[in-house]
C-alpha cells in the first residue's frame, strides 16, 4: 500500500492545553458596531453574513456603538448589572456551600451571566424558557426568591421539588422557567413544541430554548431546527458557545468546521452570532429575535460567543485539560466588568457605588443561604419526607405504588 | 351504535376527542392530509383544520419532543409513531422526559400525551414492522401502557388515555385492525362485523385504564393475554376443549393485579402469552405477580408462550408467531402437570 494514500482520522484539538499559552486566534472577532442590524422582517437568506459576523455594541472605550446600540433606559442597564452581579455572588456562595458539604454538586455560570440575564429582561412575563442547568440568571434577573433556590439546592424540608431532583434542577412554571432535565438537549426540542402550541392556540407568548455548544451534537438539536423551520413557531433558539463541554473544546462538537450560528442556514432560519459578554448586545439581539417571534415571523437561532470561566461543575478540574489562565486571555472580557465600565462612562455609576452594591448583594445572598440552611441541608437535614419519593410519579398514585410505599415503611 | 372495525373505532375516538376538547391535537408522519398509512386519521384534518391535525417530519424524537413541549403548554397531544418498531428514536423523550416531567417538577409540568403506535406481527412485516416493544415501556416509572384487543375497547381506552393527565403509550395491534385474528393464517380473515365487540357506541364513552376484562370465563386454567394473543388464546381454548379463563389485560401498566389474582386462585393454573420475545418480556413480570399472589393456589408451574428470542423474521413468520398450536400445547401441559 502506498503510504501517501493511507487514510487518517481527523480528531480536532483545542488551540492550547495545560502549560501552553492561551490562544484564541481561532475566533473571528470583529469590532463593536461593525455588524449590521437587519429589518425585523428581513428574509433569513438576506442576512447570512450575520452568522459569520459578531454583533457587538460595547467598544473598547466602553461606549455603545453601531446599529445594535439601542436607546436603553439606564435603569434597565443597572437592573442588568445588578442581576449579573447577584448571579455571580450566588454562584460563589453555592460553590462554597458545596465544598462545605451542604449539597452534593453545584454548577456555576461564571462569565456567562450576561446571556441569561440580558435575555430575561427582554422577555415578557408569560414567555417560557427551556433552560439548561447554566441559566440560573433567568430566575435571578427576575428577583426570584433566592431562599427557594437554595432550599432546592440543599434538598431540604422546604425544597419544593421534594428532594427528588438534583441540585439546581429548578422548575418554576410561574416564572417562565421550565423544569430542568439531566438529559442534554431534550428541552431544545420541547421549546419548539411549546412555541408550536402557542401558535396553535393563537396566543402571543413565545418560547426561548437553550443549549450548550457541546449539546448541539445531540439529535434533539437537529430535530428542533427541522421543526422550527417547518412550522415557523415563535421560538428563540439560544446556543451558548462557552468553548467547552466539560473537557471537550467546541471543535469536538463540530465548531471548528463551522460556527454554530450558521447551522441555521440550511434550515432558512435567521441566525445571529453575538458577543455573549456584552450585555447590550445580548439584550438587543434577544429583543430583535423576540419581537420577530412575537410578530409571527418565526424562529431565530442565536449563537452566544462566550467562555466558561469556571470549572464545568464542582466535580470537575479544568486544570487537567486547558490552560489555567485561559479566561484571563479571553478576548471578550468579563460581562460584569464591561457593563460596569459602560455605566461609569455614561456617568450613571461609579466604582464606589458598585462596591456598595456588591456588599449589599453579598449580605442578601448570605442571609438567604442562612435562612435556607435553617430549613436543612443535604447532609444534616431536615430532609424531605421519604414518602415524597412516591409522589408525583403519576397524578394519582396507582395501587402498585401504594403497596410499595407501605412496603418501604414510609 | 354502529359496527366498526378497529381502525374506525380509533378514528372515531380521535374524532370525539378533537370535537370535545380544543386542546387535543393529532400529528405524526403522514397523519394529516393523507389520513395515516393505516387510515386511522382519515378525514380528521379536513374536519378540524391543519393546526389541529397535521403531518410531521420523519423524526420520532421530534414528534414526541414537540408533544412534551405542547403538553407543558397545556395542550393534549395525540402523536402517532408510524410503527412501534420506530419508537426507539423517541425513547429518550418518552422515558427521560414525558415519563418524569411530573416527578421532577412536583406536578408543575406534566405530559398529558397519548402516543398511538401500531405494533405486533402476523402481517409479514419482518424485523421492522412486527415488533412488540411493550416491555421497554412497562419498565419505565411514570408511563401508562395500554393495548386493546377489539374495537369497543380500542375506542373507550383511547378516549380514556387522551383524557388521562399522564403519558400513555397506546399500542394498536395492527393485525387486529380489520378483523379478530386468532393465528389461523391459513383461513380467510373474518371481518370485525361478525364480532360482538365491533358494536361501538357513538359519541363519548371510556374503558378505564388499569382494568382487565375477562374475554372468556373458565374454571380449568387462567390465560393472561393482551392484543392479538387474546384471540389466539380464545381459539386455543376452543380447540383443546380446555375450559380456560382468558384474561384480556388491556392495561399493562398499571396492571390489574386483583383480576389476575382472583382468576388464578380460582383455576389454580396459569399460562401467559405474548408475541414479544421471551427473555425479560412482560410475561416475566406477570409470572412474578402470579407467583407472589397465588403460589399456594398453584397446581402446576406457570407456562409462558412467547415469541422466540430472535429478531422477528420474515419467511418464518408462522414459526415465530405464537399461534394456537403452541398455546394449546401449553394448556395441555399445565393441565397434565
Ligand atoms: C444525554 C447526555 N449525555 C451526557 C451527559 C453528561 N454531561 C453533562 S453536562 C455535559 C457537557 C455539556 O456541554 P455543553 O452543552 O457545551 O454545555 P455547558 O456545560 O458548557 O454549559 C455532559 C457531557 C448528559 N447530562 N446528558
Amino acid at each position: 500500500m502506498d503510504p501517501h494514500r493511507q487514510l487518517s482520522l481527523h480528531v480536532p484539538e483545542p488551540s492550547s492545553r495545560p502549560g501552553d499559552q492561551p490562544d484564541f486566534s481561532y475566533l473571528k472577532l470583529l469590532p463593536a458596531g461593525g455588524a449590521r442590524r437587519p429589518e425585523q422582517d428581513c428574509p433569513p437568506q438576506d442576512m447570512h453574513d450575520l452568522a459569520f459576523d459578531l454583533v457587538r455594541v460595547l467598544d473598547d472605550e466602553h461606549a455603545a456603538v453601531g446599529p445594535w446600540a439601542m436607546e436603553l433606559d439606564p435603569s434597565l442597564l443597572l437592573r442588568g448589572l445588578r442581576a449579573m452581579e447577584k448571579t455571580r455572588i450566588f454562584d460563589e456562595r453555592m460553590l462554597m456551600a458545596q465544598r462545605q458539604g451542604k449539597t452534593s454538586i453545584y454548577v456555576q455560570c461564571r462569565g456567562e451571566e450576561a446571556i441569561a440575564c440580558g435575555q430575561r429582561l427582554a422577555l415578557g412575563p408569560h414567555d417560557m424558557c427551556f433552560p439548561t442547568y447554566r441559566q440560573q440568571g433567568l430566575l435571578i434577573a427576575q428577583d426570584f426568591p433566592l431562599v427557594d433556590m437554595i432550599c432546592q439546592i440543599y434538598s431540604n424540608a422546604r425544597d419544593k421539588l421534594g428532594g427528588r431532583s438534583l441540585p439546581f434542577f429548578y422548575s418554576e412554571r410561574d416564572h417562565g422557567f421550565f423544569s430542568i432535565s439531566g438529559n442534554l438537549g431534550t428541552q431544545f426540542m420541547q421549546a419548539v413544541g411549546w412555541a408550536m402550541a402557542s401558535a396553535i392556540k393563537g396566543d402571543n407568548r413565545i418560547a426561548s430554548g437553550w443549549i450548550g455548544d457541546g449539546s448541539t451534537a445531540e439529535s434533539d438539536f437537529h430535530a428542533a431546527l427541522v421543526y422550527a423551520s417547518v412550522y415557523k413557531p415563535p421560538v428563540v433558539m439560544n446556543v451558548v458557545n462557552n468553548q467547552w463541554a466539560i473537557s471537550s473544546f467546541q471543535g469536538i462538537a463540530g465548531g471548528q468546521a463551522a460556527n454554530f450560528a450558521c447551522r441555521g442556514h440550511g434550515f432558512n432560519i435567521p441566525s445571529l452570532r453575538v458577543d455573549g459578554n456584552d450585555f447590550l448586545a445580548v439584550h438587543a439581539a434577544s429583543k430583535w429575535a423576540i419581537d420577530r417571534a412575537r410578530a409571527n415571523l418565526g424562529p431565530t437561532l442565536i449563537e452566544w460567543v462566550t467562555y466558561r470561566a469556571a470549572a464545568h461543575s464542582t466535580s470537575d478540574d479544568p486544570g487537567k485539560y486547558r490552560p489555567a489562565d485561559e479566561y484571563a486571555a479571553w478576548p471578550l472580557g468579563d460581562p460584569i466588568e464591561r457593563l460596569k465600565q459602560h455605566l461609569i462612562a455614561l456617568g450613571q455609576w461609579s466604582e464606589s457605588r458598585h462596591q456598595a452594591m456588591v456588599e449589599e448583594l453579598g449580605a442578601e445572598v448570605k442571609a438567604a443561604a442562612k435562612q435556607a440552611e435553617s430549613f436543612g441541608t443535604l447532609g444534616k437535614g431536615p430532609a424531605p419526607s421519604a414518602s415524597e419519593m412516591f409522589n408525583h410519579v403519576y397524578k394519582e398514585m396507582p395501587p402498585h405504588l401504594r403497596r410499595q410505599r407501605q412496603q418501604g415503611g414510609v | 351504535m354502529a359496527r366498526k372495525n378497529m381502525i374506525e373505532a380509533i378514528r372515531d375516538a380521535l374524532d370525539v376527542m378533537l370535537g370535545a376538547d380544543d386542546n387535543v391535537v393529532v400529528f405524526g408522519e403522514d397523519v394529516g392530509y393523507f389520513g395515516g398509512v393505516f387510515r386511522a386519521t382519515e378525514g380528521l384534518q379536513k374536519k378540524y383544520g391543519k393546526s389541529r391535525v397535521f403531518d410531521a417530519p420523519i423524526s420520532e424524537l421530534g414528534i414526541i419532543g414537540a408533544a412534551v413541549g405542547m403538553g407543558a403548554y397545556g395542550l393534549r397531544p395525540v402523536p402517532e409513531i408510524q410503527f412501534a418498531d420506530y419508537i426507539l428514536p423517541a425513547y429518550d423523550q418518552i422515558a427521560s422526559e414525558a415519563a418524569r416531567l411530573r416527578y421532577r417538577s412536583s406536578g408543575e409540568f406534566f405530559a398529558p400525551i397519548t402516543i398511538r403506535t401500531p405494533c405486533g406481527g402476523g402481517i409479514f412485516g419482518g424485523q421492522t414492522h412486527s415488533q412488540s416493544p411493550e416491555a421497554l415501556f412497562t419498565h419505565v416509572a411514570g408511563l401508562k401502557v395500554v393495548m386493546p384487543s377489539n374495537p369497543y375497547d380500542a375506542k373507550g381506552l383511547l378516549i380514556a388515555s387522551i383524557e388521562d393527565d399522564d403519558p400513555v403509550i397506546f399500542f394498536e395491534p395492527k393485525r387486529l385492525y380489520n378483523g379478530p385474528f386468532d393465528g389461523h393464517h391459513e383461513r380467510p380473515v373474518t371481518p370485525w362485523s361478525a364480532h360482538p365487540a365491533s358494536e361501538v357506541p357513538d359519541g363519548h364513552y371510556t374503558v378505564p385504564l388499569g382494568k382487565a376484562s375477562i374475554a372468556r370465563e373458565g374454571e380449568a386454567v387462567t390465560v393472561l393475554a393482551y392484543g392479538t394473543m387474546v384471540h389466539v388464546a380464545l381459539v386455543a381454548a376452543q380447540e383443546t376443549g380446555i375450559d380456560a379463563e382468558v384474561v384480556d389485560l388491556r392495561s399493562l401498566l398499571p396492571l390489574d393485579e386483583e383480576t389476575i389474582e382472583a382468576s388464578v386462585k380460582k383455576t389454580g393454573r396459569c399460562v401467559v402469552v405474548h408475541e414479544a420475545t421471551r427473555t425479560s418480556g412482560f410475561a416475566g413480570e406477570l409470572i412474578a405477580v402470579v407467583q407472589e399472589r397465588c403460589l399456594y393456589h398453584l397446581e402446576a408451574p406457570i407456562e409462558r408462550v412467547t415469541g422466540w428470542d430472535t429478531p422477528y423474521p420474515h419467511a418464518q413468520e408462522w414459526d415465530y408467531f405464537p399461534g394456537p398450536g403452541r398455546v394449546g400445547a401449553a394448556l395441555h401441559k399445565v393441565m397434565e402437570a
